[in-house]
């Protein structure tokens, strides 16, 4: 079973996938219980692989047994099981939240849904540049199909210029890809990693273009600023348990800046080494700033979320970028320790807003989730208080994970006061815009006899799934702050394993025979 | 020969690059069509430029350093099939938008600038 753990997790989505197309003609509750059977398998799965790697094993998978280079590896550390799990929990609440009538909208949702899961999983896991290109696509395809799941003139015109941008993107993706092969001769992330030190002088322009163009396609797909202005239109406009799943689409850019600038960029590359650095840390601050501007500017609190969702991106990459530039073992791993803390507390943060601003669209039907008043909705005070939780969470306030992540990286940005300010000021703006928020939604009733025409009533079906996805999410945040002693403790030792990435390199190239 | 492949690279991405940002769809899924040639071109180059020699290891060719590099031909396929299927979606993409918003604009607004 150890011997292909670690593409169990790509494999079991794409074989649900696989098995829901072609059970498609059954009744709607056998094939979500199937696709929710499927969802906690790879969370099963996911626990497993990280609990595989947790001491600090490489493991290896070779495609077809063929020896890297020559062959396509899948590589699990501890960075890889880490964001697999992330995804596989995520995506267990947004399935549950999506098929509370989400999946009924239109046709393959759940397959759609597990290949999404597939190109996900596939991205984290590849040790393979041009195979993380092919994962890319997996996945940019598997989210032009949820995005327009239901369909509507916003979600189509959001999603031809989600498309559009994306099919740019991947153009310079293999442009990037063809020019690290010319420079550098191979397509293995750990090859190319071995050969960067010694890079001929000839071919350095052509290695550094190759290496800035892959940084420019991972910052479109984590919206980093100026490459972001897609996002807050297209995660506001799609379906809440879709725009859930996507909260982790952003990371997956953010992962591969931080996977090529570790391995591939790192302190190891000779004169490639550090090629991130000067870009990273003011286009983060920049992306904070604007996410942070755009929260106070939201109409709705799906647009709050999507912008809170461009904020968290650049918290993120300030934390990695942090990792750029203090010396490895001591600043440098604490800053990206504090930013693999803060990324499921900031994806799931950012999920659950999601689901809160679909359960207020479902319940006030005259300006469903737009800061406007509106009649009293049904259990306002539940749907409130989950809203203050979600909010407490969102901007980082103690004592939830937020703070402690924030905390973490103001921790390892000592002495550089733009960091401070930038961080501590957008979390100030991120209150007072989900203050206005909730003051808006929740305290500002319409008077009942207002001249305002009689409203429909509010669909009574029952808000089980919706709670428990909601309660799910909430239970996964309180748990990160509750083991955050146990979470850092990993997350030090995953930014370690970064900052050395002799031992990758050695077990993808079998040098040290850790074959398994 | 060089010259002439880069040539011809520079000008397809610049076609493409200046239909990408025209205003309506069809002109965007042409320069998306371009981009998506000139890519292909380009891996195929990203083995140097051999002529006449087999990509196989170990003939003669091979011995004296002059055999066609493999890898890309079969980048080249994988970005092509890639290329075409997504051509595909972003064609009927833009059809449905075409339908749905009224007008065949990127932001789905008349040329007086009303959103539909």
């Amino acid at each position: 079973m150890n011997a292909h753990l670690a593409i169990a997790p790509i494999l079991v989505p794409f074989l649900a996938g696989v098995l829901l197309l072609t059970l498609r003609d059954l009744p709607m509750p056998l094939r979500r219980w199937l696709a929710l059977f499927a969802a906690l398998a790879q969370v099963g799965i996911a626990i497993m692989l990280l609990a595989a790697v947790a001491g600090g094993e490489i493991l290896v998978y070779r495609l077809g047994d063929w020896p890297a280079p020559w062959g396509i590896v899948l590589v699990a550390d501890r960075l890889a099981a880490w964001m697999v799990l992330i995804t596989t929990l995520l995506a267990l609440f947004a399935l549950i939240h999506a098929s509370d009538g989400t999946d009924r909208k239109g046709r393959h949702f759940h397959v759609v849904f597990q290949m999404q899961l597939f190109g996900l999983a596939g991205a984290f896991l590849t040790g393979d540049l041009f195979n993380l290109f092919v994962f890319f696509e997996i996945l940019l395809i598997a989210s032009y199909g949820l995005m327009l799941h239901g369909g509507g003139a916003a979600r189509t015109r959001a999603g031809l210029h989600y498309v559009v941008l994306n099919l740019l993107g991947s153009t310079v993706f293999l442009f990037a890809a063809g020019l690290i092969y010319a420079s550098l001769g191979s397509l293995n992330l750990a090859d190319i990693a071995a050969k960067a030190a010694g890079v001929a002088p000839e071919n350095l322009g052509l290695a550094r273009a190759g290496g800035l163009l892959l940084l420019a396609v991972f910052a479109l797909k984590a919206a980093l600023l100026p490459l972001h202005l897609w996002l807050p239109a297209a995660y506001a406009g799609t379906a809440a348990p879709v725009a859930a799943l996507f909260a982790i689409m952003s990371k997956v850019g953010a992962y591969a800046i931080l996977r090529t600038a570790t391995l591939v960029f790192g302190d190891g590359a000779g004169s490639l080494a550090r090629l991130f650095e000067p870009w990273l840390l003011p286009a983060a601050l920049a992306t904070l700033a604007a996410g942070m501007l755009g929260a106070l500017a939201a109409t709705s609190l799906g647009r709050l979320a999507a912008w809170l969702v461009v904020a968290s991106v650049g918290t993120l990459l300030i934390a990695f970028a942090l990792g750029q530039q203090g010396a490895v073992g001591t600043a440098g791993t604490a800053g990206i320790a504090a930013g693999l803390y803060y990324l499921p507390h900031g994806t799931f943060a950012t999920a659950l807003l999601f689901l809160l601003a679909e359960a207020l669209r479902r319940r006030r039907p005259a300006s469903a989730d737009s800061l406007a008043p509106d009649a009293d909705m049904p259990r306002h005070a539940l749907w409130g208080g989950l809203f203050f939780v979600a909010a407490v969470a969102a901007t980082g306030l103690p004592p939830l994970s937020g703070f402690v992540g924030k905390f973490l990286i103001l921790k390892a940005a000592a002495e550089q006061p733009w960091v401070w300010a930038v961080i501590l000021v957008s979390a100030l703006a991120g209150v007072i815009a989900l203050a206005r928020a909730g003051t808006r939604l929740f305290f500002s009733a319409r008077s009942a006899d207002s001249a305002a025409p009689p409203l429909p009533v509010y669909e009574p079906h029952s808000a089980a799934r919706e709670l428990v996805a909601i309660g799910g999410l909430l239970l996964l945040i309180f748990a990160l702050t509750i083991g955050a002693g146990a979470v850092v403790d990993f997350t030090r030792a995953t930014a370690l394993q970064l900052a050395d990435p002799a031992a990758y390199i050695a077990a993808v190239l079998g040098l040290e025979g850790v074959k398994r | 020969m060089e010259a002439l492949i880069a040539l011809a690279i520079g000008v397809l991405t610049g076609c493409g690059v200046y239909l990408v940002l025209r205003a309506h769809t069809f002109p965007v899924v042409l320069g998306l069509t371009l981009l998506s040639y000139a890519v292909n071109l380009f891996l195929f180059a990203t083995g140097r430029l051999v002529i006449g020699q087999p990509p196989v290891i170990g003939s003669a060719a091979a011995a004296l350093g002059q055999l066609a590099d493999p890898l890309p031909q079969a980048l080249v396929l994988t970005a092509i099939v890639i290329g075409f299927a997504m051509t595909a979606f972003v064609i009927m993409l833009s059809l449905r938008a075409r339908a749905e918003l009224g007008n065949d604009h990127v932001d789905g607004r008349q040329e007086g600038g009303t959103q539909s």
